[in-house]
């Protein structure tokens, strides 16, 4: 009973959708894109005044060596978390092997562990003086650096290795959700058509999970874009850094986020070019979770195989890094161990929630309307409220800043004129402003998943329900919210991990003696002591853990397996 | 939906901190960490009964600042680098303080002529030499650097970074950009690795053989020596005041600023009058061995041991207003490069 629509015309059934619809998804959807789109809008207001024109010295100077870097990077990254991702993903869905199930949610351990801390904890293990060095040293007798190559992990190469051990499971989840909800009966056929699995692993499998495959890989990308901690600490010289050197040592905020928006505009191209190239597709799958899917059995060479490729991401991406906190946490407890501590988690435990819940809702309205009115200005909409995640935080905090201190001012302005009273700020420098920065930031994560999830639902399913005289409304509570549980629950949770780590709006944007585990962690971090926060660096990972197994149990839950 | 928002925003306000102007407090924008803020403050509360309460953050307080306006719950503003202070007056977002106690406290040099800003604190960018490998004054000046004898000897960090643009910034004040760019090629040529962690790890580069000569802050080797892990490395190097005989160390300041926006002005500058204090300045040399401002506190029993400091007596003013040919100049060159 499973069904796959490829139509050549994805708009034939959406007329019928939208039929008889009140305006009423339609004005909420555009009522949340616009607020939630004002930082970003705001910073391209801000790109209109600049200082000085930054462009002509930054085009005979740095520029080019930004760009070439940037998209090194990029594709770096993109590539690695392709491999590692599809290639865990896959095994562990089609394939039967020892430790299959624990490889399953161990394998999205990595997400829980902040780029920047990653890269520190590398750098202490892998440096002149760390112990892989000294070891080696020991063994043949090397003298001092001179004597011996060692790989500098301080670099492009570095960077990449990094950036990418903590991010594919971004790739991973979505391909391994994908991977569950397509029909087994699809691969069958594809065999007995004579491919070999390889080869219909390429050209069928592939193809139809591409939308989350590119959703995961675009928000690898945008996060690899903005990151600053990682690439500051290897000296590997992105856009990011030409954009802070300019605010910074320019003073240039204006200079500033016209790199932001150039490399905006660098994302949207990309993310733009992906959906072009698949524009004459529509997938359609009516789910049916009783046809099971059968696990290769393959003989013992095989299987040991498998377990090496699940193996070796989590071993580097995780277990080294964890040990290593682990070790800093207990050489380092004394310093470590603080009465804050409670307090600083329940802060990042309560924004955390608060933005996963905001972003689910508002994801969840923004997909389910432009479900039913599937407009060009819909589609337009929701990409604009998707771009906070591809801004540097620091650069889009000073985007929340302008939109809630001009509210709070405004306000503040009419009562004072009008009732002779002050209200103040009301809003910036409040948890408000946080959760509203993390809403921003994070929404193209949970919109996207659950816009490419809703996509996939045959709109067979609301026509059936709209004609059994439900509204909107209440086919989304019934029909489509119990289907999408899966990727609901996915979505809060990648978010939720992903607000635990989030550092720069946090720093900028919070209320005062306000700290998070992350801005905890970052005080040290930033003074080249980050062992002396290894504690609740190691929080941080242990909170990740929790979601990741709770997000898991849900994926799993929502197949079943012969 | 609605409902739902409307739930979560309340949750938010509920998690709000009580109001910042209630009596007895002052607020605190801050470019450096809380910890290190921390023993300072906590004296600060026990003598006067006043909170202080503290954002840090290394970027974007001075944009919160702007766009906050006259509501603006911020008192003061700490900063590091003289460049970034300057920044606050050119925004106009710092008013001028007369007070005798900090006029008595702080010297003249260290001070905005009308308030604006106060030194707390200076900091000497000094060049360390591996005690194996560089034999005690072959080299004593910033100048030297760019000597050919130190080929692919020399372990900077970027040249971005707001120290070093503020050395070069001197260079430029006594030397011209002309001759700042033939220098600054100099030291690139010179460069054993390309610049790359903070101070502390050129440090460690030269403890590592990797380079023979660093430049660094005197407060990043001081507590690299306090920490027992770390002062083997230190150990391994020698301190060199540059130019000592001749203009002068560069010296850069941390240093705080009153708000234009204050609401509690008193407290505030309550506060700026207690940091300046002799107390307060005791506890700045010790936990962080940085060099008072208050010339009537001597460093650092450890600080003291490394010699006197003779800083280039060139005004901070002129450092700030060639930051921006001194950071064209890094690009130009391509230090980082």
């Amino acid at each position: 009973m499973t069904e796959v629509v490829t139509s050549a015309n994805p708009g034939l059934a959406q007329p019928l959708l939208a039929k008889r619809t009140s305006k009423r998804w339609l004005i909420s959807a555009f009522i949340t894109t616009a607020i939630v789109a004002l930082p970003v809008l705001s910073v391209l207001f801000l790109a209109l005044f600049p200082e000085e024109n930054i462009w002509p010295h930054l085009l005979e100077t740095t520029l080019p060596r930004y760009l070439t870097t940037t998209i090194k990077l990029m594709v770096g990254v993109g590539a690695l978390t392709l491999v590692i991702g599809l290639a865990t993903a896959w095994a562990v869905t089609m394939c039967e092997f020892p430790g299959r199930k624990f490889f399953e949610w161990a394998l999205l351990l990595p997400f829980a562990i902040p780029a920047y801390v990653i890269a520190y904890v590398y750098t202490s293990l892998l440096d002149y003086a760390g112990p892989v060095q000294r070891a080696l040293r020991e063994w043949f007798g090397w003298q001092n650096a001179s004597d011996y190559w060692f790989p500098e992990i301080r670099s492009l190469e570095g960077a990449i290795l990094m950036i990418g051990l903590v991010l594919y499971p971004y790739v991973y989840l979505l391909g391994r959700a994908a991977f569950l909800e397509q029909s087994p009966s699809l691969f069958a056929v594809s065999r007995s058509l004579g491919h070999s699995a390889l080869s219909t692993f390429f050209r069928v499998v592939l193809p139809i999970a591409r939308p989350a495959i590119a959703v995961g890989l675009s928000l690898v990308l945008m996060e690899t874009l903005n990151d600053f901690g990682t690439v500051d600490f290897f000296a590997v010289q992105t856009l990011t850094r030409g954009l802070f050197d300019t605010w910074m040592n320019l003073g240039n905020l204006g200079g500033a986020a016209q790199i932001a928006t150039t490399m905006l505009m660098f994302v949207v191209i990309l993310v733009t070019l992906e959906r072009y190239s698949r524009r004459r597709q529509q997938q359609y799958a009516a789910r049916d979770n009783r046809d099971p899917i059968h696990r290769f059995t393959m003989s013992f060479p095989r299987q040991m195989i498998c377990v090496a490729v699940c193996a070796v991401p989590l071993i580097f991406g995780f277990i080294i890094p964890g040990a290593s906190l682990g070790y800093y946490a207990w050489e380092y407890f004394d310093v470590s161990w603080n009465p804050d501590f409670i307090r600083n988690t329940f802060n990042s435990l309560f924004l955390s929630g608060a933005a996963a819940l905001t972003t689910l809702i508002i994801g969840v309205t923004l997909a389910y309307s432009r479900r039913l009115h599937n407009t060009r200005g819909m589609q337009v909409l929701m990409r604009l409220s998707s771009l906070g995640y591809a801004m540097p935080g620091a650069v889009l905090a000073v985007g929340v800043i302008v939109p809630l201190a001009g509210f709070d001012n405004w306000l503040d302005t009419l009562m004072r004129d009008h009732l002779g009273v002050s209200t103040g700020l009301l809003l910036s420098g409040t948890a408000f402003a946080l959760i509203f920065a993390y809403t921003v930031r994070f929404l193209a994560v949970s919109a996207g998943s659950v816009e490419s999830a809703l996509q996939k639902v045959t709109p067979s399913m609301d026509m059936a329900s709209r004609s059994l005289g439900h509204t909107p409304g209440k086919t989304l509570m019934k029909v489509h919210l119990p289907i999408l549980r899966g990727t609901l629950v996915t979505a809060a949770l990648v978010v939720f991990v992903d607000c635990m780590k989030e550092l720069p709006a946090t720093l900028i944007l919070r209320p005062f003696n306000y700290e998070t585990l992350a801005t905890y962690v970052y005080q040290f971090a930033s003074d080249e002591q980050l062992y002396h926060s290894a504690l609740p660096a190691l929080i941080i990972v242990l909170a990740g853990i929790i979601p990741i197994i709770l997000m898991n149990r849900s994926i799993s839950n929502s197949r079943t397996v012969a | 939906m609605r409902m739902k928002l409307a739930a979560t925003a309340a949750i938010a306000l509920a998690a709000m901190p009580l109001s910042a102007s209630a009596d007895g407090e002052v607020n605190i924008y801050s470019y450096r960490q809380a910890y290190l803020l921390e023993p300072l403050l906590n004296a600060f509360t026990k003598e006067t009964g006043i909170e202080a309460n503290v954002v840090f953050a290394k970027q974007g307080l001075a944009e919160r600042l702007e766009r906050e306006g006259r509501n603006s719950p911020a008192d003061v503003v700490m900063t590091v680098d003289i460049s970034r202070i300057n920044e606050l007056v050119e925004k106009d977002l710092v008013a001028g303080v007369e007070s005798d106690t900090l006029q008595k406290n702080i010297p003249e040099n260290l001070r905005h002529p009308e308030g604006k800003w106060y030194a707390l604190t200076t900091r000497g960018r000094l060049i360390f030499a591996s005690k194996d490998r560089v034999k005690e004054g072959e080299i004593s000046t910033y100048e030297e650097l760019a000597d050919d004898k130190w080929e692919g000897r020399i372990c900077t960090r970027s040249g971005k970074h707001p120290y070093n643009i503020a050395l070069i910034s001197s260079m430029i004040a006594h030397h011209g950009e002309e001759k700042t760019q033939e220098w600054l090629e100099g030291v690139k040529d010179n460069l054993a690795r390309k610049p790359q962690g903070g101070d502390r790890d050129q440090i460690k580069a030269i403890a590592e053989g990797v380079c023979d000569i660093s430049i660094g802050n005197s407060y990043y080797y001081g507590n690299m020596l306090m920490d027992e892990n770390q002062r083997p490395i230190a150990e391994q190097v020698n301190l060199v005041f540059p130019n000592a005989e001749g203009r002068g160390t560069h010296v850069n300041i941390s240093g705080i600023s009153l708000t234009k926006s204050a609401p509690n002005k008193d407290n505030a500058i309550k506060l700026m009058e207690f940091l300046s204090s002799p107390e307060a300045q005791r506890i700045y040399a010790e936990a962080n061995t940085e060099y008072p401002a208050n010339s009537g506190v001597k460093p650092s029993g450890l600080v003291a041991e490394w010699g006197e400091i003779h800083p280039d007596n060139l005004s901070l003013q002129e450092i700030a207003n060639n930051r921006e040919a001194a950071v064209k100049l890094v690009d130009r060159v391509d230090y980082d490069g």
